[in-house]
């Protein structure tokens, strides 16, 4: 789905990601965690990604397959380098304002991988896996 | 979902029942506001009351890491008072909660400012 590049739309991306993920079977405590990492995901695209312009959307795209939660959100801005980004519990970072989005999505998901998609934009994708308990048989 | 902030005077110290979200955008503000508010009329002892605060998120953080540095560079202290789980975890793993002062008694934390 496109998202205008609003922080209303932010809610809506993590109301959305969040049902889905309960209907799948995902805990209380995970939905919780997937809904936070979404939340990050979709608010560094509308600011940093499409800088809040009218003229450039967000899409979120969410599947379950083989016990993974699969999130995409993608952007139409310049990008960023993963490994630039500076670590946010280095003791000089400690007491920066900004800077622990992406943290807390590697926090709270399995993986996390970003794309720079040149003109495209960039995309973040972010899995979880299903713990143990709430696996397809025990959903059964 | 919006924040609510309502500040209490007890023993000279502010404190601030902050209830809802802190989030990007009107939560995170409402919570810069309300401290430059205080510092702005001379408060330097604030307490966060975030026992109805059920949600944070980085902005939020970063916004209460703000917050703590405004104060403490005027000579301040800002401290925080029950957390609920979540956002005692987040400030676990974001290694906050060795930079702030939290209690969980009002009383003990009032008693806590110099």
């Amino acid at each position: 789905m496109k998202l205008e590049s609003t922080l209303d739309s932010v809610d809506v991306a993590e109301e959305i990601v969040k049902r889905f993920a309960l209907e799948v079977g995902f805990l209380e405590d995970e939905v919780h965690q997937i809904g936070m990492a979404v939340r990050e995901s979709v608010v560094n695209a509308v600011v940093h990604g499409n800088c809040y312009s009218s003229q450039k959307k967000v899409t979120l795209a969410v599947e379950a397959e083989d016990d993974q939660l699969i999130i995409t959100v993608q952007d139409q801005g310049l990008g960023f380098d993963l490994s630039e980004v500076p670590d946010p519990l280095a003791q000089e970072n400690l007491l920066r304002k900004s800077g622990r989005g992406l943290f807390l999505i590697r926090a709270f998901m399995d993986e996390l991988r970003v794309h720079r998609l040149g003109n495209q934009g960039t995309q973040v994708i972010m899995i979880k896996n299903s713990s143990p308990t709430t696996s397809k048989e025990d959903r059964k | 979902m919006s924040i609510k902030a309502s500040t209490r005077q007890v023993d000279g110290v502010a404190i601030v029942d902050l209830t809802g979200r802190i989030t990007l955008g009107e939560g995170s503000s409402t919570l810069r506001e309300t401290v430059k508010d205080l510092l702005g009329k001379g408060q330097r002892k604030i307490l966060l009351n975030l026992g109805d605060v059920s949600y944070i998120d980085s902005s939020g953080i970063g916004e209460l890491v703000s917050s703590f540095t405004s104060v403490s560079n005027q000579g301040g202290q800002l401290k925080l008072l029950n957390l609920q789980k979540k956002v005692h975890d987040l400030l676990q793993i974001t290694k906050l909660y060795t930079v702030f002062e939290v209690h969980t008694d009002e009383a003990a934390a009032l008693k806590s400012f110099k």
